[in-house]
């Protein structure tokens, strides 16, 4: 008998030809947080199907107490004790809290007939023990990204799984959310549950994990304990190359205000947000998830219009009332949700790069096919976008590329001004040092840059200023100098602080 | 998560009315009657009653079945083919056998309506068909089979037998049977929608079809079983149809498939999937019956009915779309 639970030997997947795990091993031991990692593309997500039986091996073996299993379905992985959080939320919007935690199996009375009183009284109990204060009876469509994540882990606990696995299960949450998550992840390991974790954040598993594997381009690489490696280690592990400067901020010379917001206000969402964005500065806006960082952004850019206040741009008012007027006037925003805003799935990859310049690649209403096709060649050459070609669809590409994908769409409009909001949020190191380093690039070439960020180290790492943002309020203003993370956490948690006079 | 003060919202009653479809359903229900009865005393008899209430049978039973299809994203537009093609079938069989049982009769137009509608499930689920192109192939075909199997001819009333006939129409319970058959299955379908685990994973498989796989449902059978089902109502309907109005003709329930969607979009079955109830199904076929009938009595042409029924339709999801966009703006509080 080994001391494993679980364990895969040489697994191999294959899509249409193409593989996508190449005989990969992992062994996982009962009590233990196992952390996967990879950069995008690298195949954990697609290990974890295996695992769950969503997708089927084609090569390789399963072993789940030394027995050879075969997962048909995510319900047989269920039955043998494995629940799974899976990185694109799975929850149905129509159905209400309690019921998205049991739908599949809800608990039935011997009839048949569901047991509903039973079933919210677990799912009361179960959410209390998470310490989750969620209506049971609100609709998931109408919850938080947050709290969406929470109903999530309320489900994959409810099964009582003998092994948790957790695809990046903190990208949306804030620090609070991230720390009650990580005690009840201690406990169940305390308990003798198997967790295998993965995370973008390097910093997470350290503090977390036990043990990682660590996978790239589909192979397996090595399994290390953490206490034995560093943090550049598991940078060269996974990259294959070491990346010296993960913050390659240059310095520029920061010229005239182009962008000035002057108590701009929306009832109820935030209220006399000011401040100025200067030519080839990055200014960092920080603050929880929910702040009304985003509406901000919405608001300059003209999809929600404000209700009160002035933007000055280039030192003209300019009252913006839609995005296509926005972008007539230099600005550019790649919004958060890449799926939902910034990217037409089932459009290839020049589509969506010319999608805001049809008009100028298109004479006497006929599109130029040559000219499209070299612009978004160029772009996606300029980003380093890896596909086979520019004709792929860009929901074939990973994360980190649709990412590449968005921002060489808004960099082919030349704009001046550009909000990024969380440009690296869900990309793995390398595509995420690759955004970092055309920051700066840009800012140094004169563009001004707004960028929302809820992590901490890019926020500190890539911003000359930074403000700060709290239920809907400016609370703090720090020059690239003073910030440390206590006053961001402090200005987005708290009271009002402020470095310097604004 | 703290729940941040709601900005001081509007509160429009409009908005309350479309937010609670069962409640402005009703409303407009109501509204509808006063001004009918106003102009026409005559709709206020218990007569008129009964005939709404006759009418609107078969359209409940069916809309309930359409409204499940939506409520997995689907469509069935075969449902007025099926109809046609169970009721001539069943009609033949009781004009060349007088005395088969009646019973039999229901029996068999609902298995044979559970064929038909197993073929558009088998192309729909496992063909991966789009139900919109599956359904209106079958609708074709299913109404191409009617001619082919009744050469063109029709089944008058003097060629049923009187039993037959009495079923839909005879009032041993007080109320006419098809009416208390229509309440049976309302009463089961909400059942089977609440109740059971297959009637939830209706809803999970409609509101977000991979997490429904992922959550270890079985979507093709879930899928599958809903235009099962269909076919199941649609032979239930057609010999209550054939019974009712004492024929069976090529063109029987010519159209219907309009009505049963309008019925369920109308009652607030959302056409992007996931949502829907029984009693907002059963008022929107309500509502549509209530047109039909008392059009004629405020002296308005009945050629404006289906421009109604289509107004309806787009008025309600006019209204569901608002809906979603401003849940989905309250969210971000």
């Amino acid at each position: 008998m080994s001391e494993n639970i679980l364990e895969l030997r040489k697994i191999t997947k294959r899509f249409s030809g193409v593989e996508v795990l190449h005989e990969v091993s992992f062994a996982l031991k009962p009590g233990e947080v196992h952390a996967l990692l990879g950069e995008n593309g690298a195949g954990k997500s697609t290990l974890v199907k295996v695992i769950t039986g969503v997708y089927q091996p084609d090569g390789g073996e399963v072993l789940l107490n030394d027995e050879h299993v075969h997962f048909g379905d995510p319900r047989d992985s269920r039955q043998a004790g494995i629940a799974a959080i899976y990185q694109e939320l799975s929850l149905f919007p129509d159905l209400d809290v309690a019921e998205n935690i049991f739908v599949g199996r809800q608990p039935t009375m011997r009839s048949g007939r569901i047991d509903w009183r039973k079933l919210y009284d677990e799912a009361g109990k179960l959410l209390t023990s998470l310490g989750v204060h969620l209506d049971l009876k609100q609709k998931a469509r109408s919850l938080s990204i947050a709290q969406q994540q929470m109903v999530e882990i309320a489900r994959a606990f409810s099964i009582n799984a003998r092994i948790l696995i957790m695809d990046e299960p903190t990208s949306s949450l804030t620090l609070n959310e991230v720390a009650d998550l990580f005690r009840l992840v201690r406990r169940l390991r305390d308990e003798g549950t198997a967790i295998i974790f993965i995370s973008h954040r390097l910093e997470e598993l350290f503090e977390l994990a036990d043990r990682v594997t660590v996978l790239r381009d589909g192979a397996y690489v090595d399994t290390r304990p953490l206490k034995e490696v560093s943090r550049d280690d598991l940078i060269r592990l996974m990259v294959g190359r070491s990346i010296s400067n993960l913050f390659p901020k240059q310095d520029v010379q920061i010229g005239d205000v182009v962008l000035k917001i002057e108590n701009l206000s929306h009832t109820g969402i935030f209220e006399n947000i000011s401040f100025e964005l200067r030519k080839g500065e990055i200014l960092g806006m920080a603050g929880l998830v929910g702040a009304g960082r985003t509406d901000v952004a919405r608001a300059i850019f003209g999809v929600e219009p404000p209700t009160s206040g002035q933007i000055q741009v280039n030192g003209r008012e300019v009252r913006v009332t839609s995005p296509e007027q926005a972008i007539r006037l230099g600005l550019a925003y790649v919004p958060e949700d890449r799926q939902l805003h910034g990217l037409i799935p089932p459009m290839n990859i020049t589509a969506n790069i010319s999608l805001p310049m049809l008009g100028q690649y298109a004479q006497r209403g006929w599109l130029r096919d040559k000219v499209e096709r070299t612009a978004a060649f160029g772009a996606a050459r300029q980003m380093e976008v890896r596909a086979n070609n520019i004709w792929q669809k860009a929901r074939e590409l990973s994360g980190g590329n649709q990412q590449k994908i968005v921002l060489a769409k808004w960099l082919s409009t030349k704009p001046r001004i550009m909000i990024l909001d969380e440009p690296t949020r869900g990309i793995d190191v390398g595509t995420k040092a690759a955004v970092h380093a055309l920051m700066s690039k840009l800012a140094a070439e004169g563009m001004a840059i707004l960028m929302i960020s809820s992590e901490l180290p890019e926020v500190l790492g890539m911003s000359d200023r930074i403000i700060v943002m709290r239920e809907g309020h400016l609370t703090g203003h720090f020059t690239r100098a003073e910030a440390t993370q206590e006053k961001i956490i402090s200005a987005a948690t708290q009271a009002v602080i402020t470095g310097s006079a604004m | 998560m703290s729940s941040q003060t709601q900005p001081a919202s509007r509160a429009n009653i409009l908005w309350t009315f479309v937010r609670f479809r069962e409640a402005g359903i009703s409303v407009f229900i109501l509204i509808l009657a006063v001004i009918v009865a106003l102009r026409a005393p005559a709709f206020l008899t218990l007569e008129n009653a009964t005939d709404i209430l006759l009418n609107i049978s078969i359209l409940s039973i069916v809309a309930l079945a359409q409204a499940m299809i939506i409520i997995t994203r689907g469509i069935d537009l075969s449902v007025s083919s099926m109809i046609g093609l169970v009721a001539m079938m069943v009609a033949f069989v009781m004009k060349q056998s007088p005395d088969f049982p009646v019973l039999g009769a229901v029996l068999l137009g609902m298995a044979l309506g559970a064929v038909l509608g197993s073929f558009n499930g088998l192309i729909i689920s496992y063909g991966k068909v789009p139900p919109i192109i599956a359904t209106l192939g079958t609708l074709a075909i299913y109404r191409g089979m009617v001619f082919y199997y009744s050469q063109g001819t029709w089944i008058n009333s003097f060629e049923l037998p009187a039993a037959f006939k009495l079923l839909s129409k005879g009032t041993p319970l007080g109320l006419p049977n098809m009416v208390i058959i229509a309440i049976v299955f309302a009463i089961v379908v909400y059942f089977f929608l609440n109740h059971t685990r297959t009637g939830r994973d209706i809803y999970a498989v409609g509101s977000n079809p991979d997490a429904a796989q992922v959550a270890g449902i079985r979507k093709q059978r879930i899928i599958f079983l809903v235009y099962l089902i269909s076919g199941i109502a649609c032979g239930l309907a057609a010999v209550l149809w054939a019974s009712r109005f004492e024929s069976a003709q090529t063109n029987t329930a010519l159209g219907f498939e309009l009505q049963t969607v309008a019925a369920s979009v109308v009652g607030g079955v959302s056409t992007g999937g996931g949502a829907g109830t029984v009693p907002g199904v059963l008022l929107g076929a309500l509502l549509l019956g209530m047109i039909e009938n008392s059009l004629p009595l405020v002296r308005i042409s009945p050629f404006w009915q289906l421009a109604a029924q289509g107004l309806l339709i787009l008025f309600a999801v006019v209204s569901d779309n608002l809906i979603l966009r401003r849940t989905q703006r309250n969210k971000k509080q």
